[in-house]
């Protein structure tokens, strides 16, 4: 990285663009401010890796170790590495257990949220009916709806059901917190589908029904991706909604790990590994499919 | 803002309008696209929010209760320290964020590398608040050989103020080295360039004596210098001689010494002023010279005894809200970064260039052009992130110990707490779920706003 981060100085892409011609000091200048904007850039770089790095080494020292001096004298001892907190997290029932069950959760919301978003999100579009502008404004409105408002309520109810503690409760609650923003986002990028392509589908006879798999969905991709990733990490990463509705059969490594945070140092031998474990996955997807995590979140932005 | 695929993009019933000319089609078609989506939102989104209403009006049996849970809501300590904490949270940690945000985003615009520092910044966006959390508390923790934090802290304070820490060491003699008037240790007696001085000290804590401390020795006397040893007067297992320098005695390493001229010594009203500063070597020895001829004391200042700088108790009572609010940070800036930054590309570069060549420098460019032309962009982050803020639980809950969760407590986490973990009163519960929500009321109305401007 750092040698990327070499020359070029600031103003180079305005002078290339054809900018003003300057003189000799601002040049050297521009160039020497330039060096210092690399030099800070490369500090907070640096500085926004350690932490997650330190995490890292940790999960791969022993609890002595651990509790003994800091994870960077490996710098100078790498020899104290080991892999027997992996060993010990992978034996441990109860986090490979909510492992499983955080797959369990995020890939079916994942795959319900997108779906069932994107049949509203198509009759928002382009069906017509009364009332739908303004069913749509309130499904806007519903976006920043804390989910701290509907935790008592839910739970209540999956109480009468005699679901409560179950799975399929933990997905139903994230799917329906997870609808406004998705059919939000599929809305606006469906309303931009030129309608020339759906009128030839429809000329050619097909139903809505056709239009919505061979049209929309298709040329909706992209914005599908953006959704599913933005989902999944969403879902992936959350404590409250777990904790409330999971028992402790059904619980998620959020919570499997939280209930380890009360010891913390005794503990880092199963936390360290644990967190990274349940890390590696969200950065697995967000590097594989960035862009789309990041369009997703340029559209959402308020969530 | 929004992702938009070729084709212009069409606000509600913008597009497809004309072409609605079969009205015709069956109305359960479109209810058959909509029913899902509209039945999960009405019975786990919209129905909750009257049932919370109607049940925060009564106690925790169910009982009526009007507005008693509000009361209690406002007056218990533990709810108003929540409001407190949400107060701070939701004037730094959104402020923070979208200036840093702002400020990488301008600077990486200047870099070739851009892609890659965006990359690491953004990064904890994709990871949980409890996987932060975890990192966090290893960077908080108080120890400094352990936490990266105090680690850090204790580093940069060595630097500016080396202090030799030996907290608890005291003389060999108290009738050699006294009191000083000021504080620390000073000679009764008075020593002269070419003399030497052995000054020895007990009670020295094994932990504080660097690993670098070497055997001590005595000091040879030398034509125009005043040397001396500082050493730690005592043999492992028993032995040595008092006041006397026994094989196996540690020097006492970066310990200050000064010379005072003038001074009457402990015994007097003290006064005299420190005509020299030394400090002694790994062998506990130490030398001036080039002193004029005349009679000095040595003193050790007080600073030699000092507790060592420790860092910070991140996560104790005082200060685990703004550590956290650390953590939240780290979180969230690369948000902020991104969305600036997309912002910053939709500046027509012509605006800068102008401003540029009218001879403004960067920081006008960046005050008058930029940051104005920015403005929606930093208020929607603003929003989000207060939005966001307001609803703060999960690092909070993850990095607080149990020991000062009651100083960290925020509303969300005083929800769960009354509501589930712990205490079962749904009633007061769904009082501070209703005050949550009354509280993101403007954002809501905000976002309806806007997005019927961009609507239109």
């Amino acid at each position: 990285m750092t040698a990327v981060a070499s020359e070029r100085p600031a103003g180079a892409t305005y002078s290339a663009a054809g900018g003003p011609r300057r003189g000799l000091a601002s040049r050297i200048v521009t160039k020497l401010g330039g060096g210092a904007v690399q030099a800070l850039l490369v500090l907070v770089a640096v500085g926004w890796l350690v932490p997650t790095i330190g995490l890292a080494i940790s999960s791969l020292r022993g609890v002595e170790d651990n509790n003994a001096t800091g994870w960077w004298t490996v710098l100078t001892r790498p020899a104290e590495l080991t892999l027997s907190n992996y060993r010990t997290v992978l034996g441990n029932h109860d986090i490979v257990h909510s492992f499983g069950n955080t797959v369990a959760i995020t890939v079916p919301t994942t795959i319900l949220v997108v779906v069932v978003a994107a049949l509203a999100a198509y009759a928002f579009a382009w069906l017509e009916f009364p009332g739908r502008d303004w069913v749509f404004v309130v499904v806007v409105g519903l976006i920043v709806v804390p989910v701290q408002v509907a935790l008592i309520p839910v739970a209540v109810l999956y109480g009468k059901l005699h679901i409560f503690g179950t799975i399929p409760c933990v997905i139903l609650f994230h799917l329906a917190f997870g609808l406004p923003f998705a059919i939000f986002l599929l809305r606006n990028f469906f309303a931009g589908i030129p309608r020339d392509l759906l009128e030839a589908a429809r000329m050619d006879g097909a139903g809505e029904w056709t239009v919505f798999r061979k049209v929309i969905m298709p040329l909706g991709l992209p914005a599908i991706a953006s959704l599913a990733i933005f989902q999944f990490l969403w879902v992936w990463n959350d404590l409250l909604v777990a904790l409330v509705f999971a028992d402790a059969d059904s619980a998620p490594i959020t919570v499997a790990l939280r209930s380890q945070t009360r010891q913390f140092s005794s503990n880092i031998d199963i936390l360290a590994p644990g967190a990274f474990l349940s890390l590696a996955v969200p950065l697995v997807v967000f590097f594989a499919f960035q862009r789309y995590y990041v369009q997703g979140v340029l559209a959402g932005s308020v969530k | 803002m929004t992702v938009t695929p070729p084709g212009p993009p069409a606000g509600p019933g913008g597009g497809p309008d004309g072409a609605r000319s079969g009205s015709g089609r069956p109305s359960w078609l479109t209810a058959g696209f909509l029913a899902p989506a509209l039945a999960l939102l009405a019975v786990l989104v919209v129905y909750p929010i009257f049932y919370t209403v109607w049940r925060s009006l009564r106690d925790a049996d169910g009982h009526f209760a009007g507005l008693r849970n509000y009361g209690a809501m406002f007056t218990s300590d533990a709810t108003l320290t929540a409001i407190k904490n949400n107060a701070i949270w939701l004037l730094v940690a959104p402020t923070v964020v979208t200036a840093l945000g702002l400020v990488f985003a301008v600077l990486t615009e200047r870099v070739r590398w851009a892609t890659a520092f965006k990359l690491v910044v953004f990064m904890p966006m994709a990871i949980s608040s409890l996987a932060a959390g975890i990192i966090f508390t290893l960077v908080y923790t108080d120890d400094p050989d352990r936490g990266l934090a105090n680690a850090a802290l204790v580093g940069v304070h060595g630097v500016f103020s080396p202090s030799a820490g030996y907290s608890g060491a005291r003389p060999r003699d108290p009738s050699l080295l006294a009191d000083a008037p000021g504080g620390g240790l000073r000679t009764a007696r008075t020593y002269q360039p070419g003399e030497t001085a052995a000054l020895a000290l007990v009670g020295v804590r094994a932990a504080d004596l660097p690993n670098g401390a070497a055997d001590a020795v005595a000091a040879t006397p030398a034509a125009g210098t005043l040397a001396g040893t500082v050493w730690f007067d005592f043999v492992r297992g028993g032995g040595g001689r008092p006041g006397v320098i026994d094989p196996g005695e540690k020097g006492l390493p970066k310990v200050v010494v000064q010379a005072v001229s003038g001074g009457t010594g402990s015994g007097g009203p003290g006064g005299g002023s420190v005509v020299a500063t030394v400090r002694t070597d790994d062998r506990g020895a130490f030398a001036f010279t080039g002193l004029a001829p005349g009679s000095y004391s040595l003193q050790l200042p007080a600073s030699n005894f000092a507790e060592p700088f420790t860092g910070f108790t991140w996560l104790g009572p005082t200060l685990v809200t703004w550590a956290i609010i650390g953590a939240y940070v780290w979180m969230w800036s690369g948000f902020a970064m991104v969305l600036i930054a997309a912002g910053l590309s939709a500046i027509p570069r012509e605006a800068l260039e102008a401003a540029r060549v009218d001879g403004g420098t960067e920081w006008q460019v960046f005050r008058k052009v930029t940051v104005p032309l920015l403005a929606p962009v930093l208020v929607v982050v603003l929003i989000t992130l207060m939005i966001n803020v307001m609803k703060i639980f999960d690092l909070v809950i993850t990095l607080a110990p149990q020991s000062s969760q009651d100083d960290a407590n925020v509303l969300a986490l005083e929800m769960w707490r009354v509501s589930f973990g712990g205490g079962h009163d749904q009633g007061l519960g769904s009082a501070l779920g209703v005050f949550l929500f009354v509280l993101v009321l403007p954002a809501m109305i905000f976002n309806i706003r806007r997005f019927r401007r961009e609507a239109r």
